[in-house]
């Protein structure tokens, strides 16, 4: 803790202060810097920018309020069969995931995974799959299996094994070792010790991310269609290229309520195991 | 060994009341049967891929850096720059959201506006917003920033709230008992508290916003997005597979930034 003297007229006072001098010079830089990236960052998209249109933007928002409203609600029964896929694609991809992910985080923990080489490449698969955005996942599947519904599910699973396996992984590298040990202890094969000793611990974290992934993968699904891997985006993409507001106002309604289910959903099944 | 069958022990089921337990199941089969029907898979199409898919692997490969070096460029810079405006602007407008909707600090009616805005904004998906912001701002970087900002506003604040709401109390009443404003309540009982955390989600929610900013392209909102759309659209592989090997190696850069950073602070 720094003490200054400072001379008053009433005399020397000793003045307390939360950093030393070299901390707040170190602080100060800093704080140029980010000032400095902040500016030079914001420049380059000023330079990308018209401003014309952006100028425009209050009577452009105004005007898109005015063709929102009121919703064309006899739009809404044929969001029935997009929503139900919607929800398909979300939950399929999900347990896809899964299926392909659990061997994968086993591999990639430490303590449980068969040989270093192994661990190395469930590392690589996860970082590829979690550093990739579903809707980039969603055009390359486009352009491999076709439009539809089947190339989202995919691009789903792919953007899911990265996140469930990282985090099961890093869950399996928390447990608690002595049961592990207890039951190597009785004789428990390799088998028996993973599914009596580890799997039990992990279970719940287990069913934890894999509601966690689905309700993310839930608001993904929305707007895979934008690319053309089905469900409600599909409607999404249609009605605003055709500049159908009061439907797309009907689509975002939807949206909200999907979203609003899963998460509900989600809280539910979580607090369970909890 | 001859214990009775009915001896033999097993582990306890993960949910306890049968009716809910074998109920799940049977619903979990009959959507499963469901889904899976319903969803159409053209198997030719299919096998057609796996004849594109070597194409595209191979030249995924053989990634090209140069030939759209001046495009991929502007578009991760784009995307790079977005992702900083858009977190520093963002966590600054979360702030006071944040007060708002932590329930030991505001008042009522002003917890119930902030935690609807909350949930308003993060109902709704980055590429969704950034549709509207496109057709109001026009095509460009400064629809996706405003997009990034409003999506940044709404994570932060939930997480920070979050955080105000688990701070102890011991240190606020030690303040206010001082006789402090409530500003000053505020920066000497509340923010040290939750200064390293606030960090920590600063850099994770830059991390989020660069993986965001790389698809807001798709509907014209700028970044490396439209790059990538573009080379997949003209069947240039070559291309697309360097952009989503710089995508993957900023992605990793910022996590492991992100990581350092949150261990240094907490």
């Amino acid at each position: 803790m720094p003490v200054t003297t400072r001379v008053t007229p009433e005399g020397p006072r000793r003045v307390w202060h939360r950093h030393t001098p070299q901390e707040r010079l170190r602080y100060a830089l800093g704080w140029a810097l980010g000032v400095l990236v902040l500016a030079l960052c914001w420049r380059l998209i000023a330079a990308q920018t018209t401003w014309l249109f952006v100028q425009d933007a209050p009577r452009q928002a105004g005007d898109l309020f005015s063709r929102m409203l009121p919703p064309r609600w006899s739009y809404a029964p044929t969001l029935l069969r997009p929503l139900w896929d919607t929800l398909n694609i979300a939950t399929l991809g999900t347990l896809l995931a899964l299926l392909v992910a659990t061997p994968v985080a086993f591999m990639a923990a430490r303590n449980t995974t068969p040989h270093p080489l192994l661990r190395a490449a469930a590392l690589l698969i996860i970082v590829v799959s979690r550093s990739v955005h579903s809707l980039i996942w969603a055009v390359f599947l486009v352009y491999l299996v076709g439009p539809g519904v089947f190339a989202g599910v995919i691009a789903i699973a792919l953007r899911s094994v990265g996140f469930i396996a990282k985090l099961l992984f890093e869950a399996i590298e928390e447990i608690n070792p002595k049961p592990v040990e207890a039951v190597r202890a009785t004789g428990g094969s390799g088998l028996q010790v993973l599914t009596y000793g580890v799997v039990p611990q992990v279970l719940p974290a287990w069913t934890g991310i894999s509601v966690f992934r689905w309700d993310i993968n839930i608001r993904e699904s929305t707007f895979l269609g934008l690319v053309g891997a089905g469900g409600i985006g599909l409607q999404l993409n249609a009605s605003v290229n055709a500049l159908a507001w009061a439907q797309a106002s009907v689509i975002f309604i939807a949206i909200f309520g999907l979203v609003l289910f899963s998460e509900w959903v989600s809280a539910r099944v979580r607090g369970a195991i909890t | 060994m001859s214990a009775p069958a009915s001896r033999r022990w097993t582990p306890p089921p993960l949910i306890r009341n049968p009716y809910l337990r074998y109920g799940l199941l049977v619903a979990g089969l009959a959507y499963l049967v469901a889904g899976v029907l319903s969803v159409p898979v053209d198997w030719a199409r299919v096998a057609q891929g796996a004849e594109r898919s070597a194409r595209l692997f191979g030249e995924f490969l053989r990634p090209d850096f140069t030939s759209r070096w001046t495009d991929i460029q502007i578009g991760l810079l784009e995307s790079l720059t977005m992702s900083v405006v858009a977190t520093v602007a963002g966590v600054a407008l979360a702030v006071p959201v944040a007060l708002g909707a932590a329930r030991n600090l505001a008042p009522l009616p002003v917890y119930l506006l902030c935690r609807a805005y909350v949930t308003l904004v993060r109902t709704f998906p980055e590429v969704v917003i950034a549709i509207v912001f496109v057709v109001m701002m026009g095509f460009g970087p400064f629809a996706g920033l405003l997009t990034l900002v409003l999506a940044t506003t709404g994570f932060i604040a939930k997480l920070l709230a979050e955080d105000l709401e688990d701070i102890d109390r011991a240190p606020l009443e030690a303040v206010r008992a001082s006789g402090a404003s409530w500003a000053q309540l505020i920066l000497y009982g509340v923010l040290p508290q939750v200064a390293p955390r606030f960090v920590g989600l600063f850099v994770y929610r830059l991390d989020i916003n660069f993986r965001e900013s790389t698809i807001l392209g798709i509907v014209g909102a700028g970044g490396i997005g439209a790059t990538l759309t573009t080379a997949m659209s003209r069947y240039d592989f070559d291309t697309a597979g360097a952009v989503l090997i710089l995508i993957i190696a900023v992605v990793l850069a910022l996590e492991l930034l992100a990581g350092a950073v949150r261990k240094r602070v907490s």
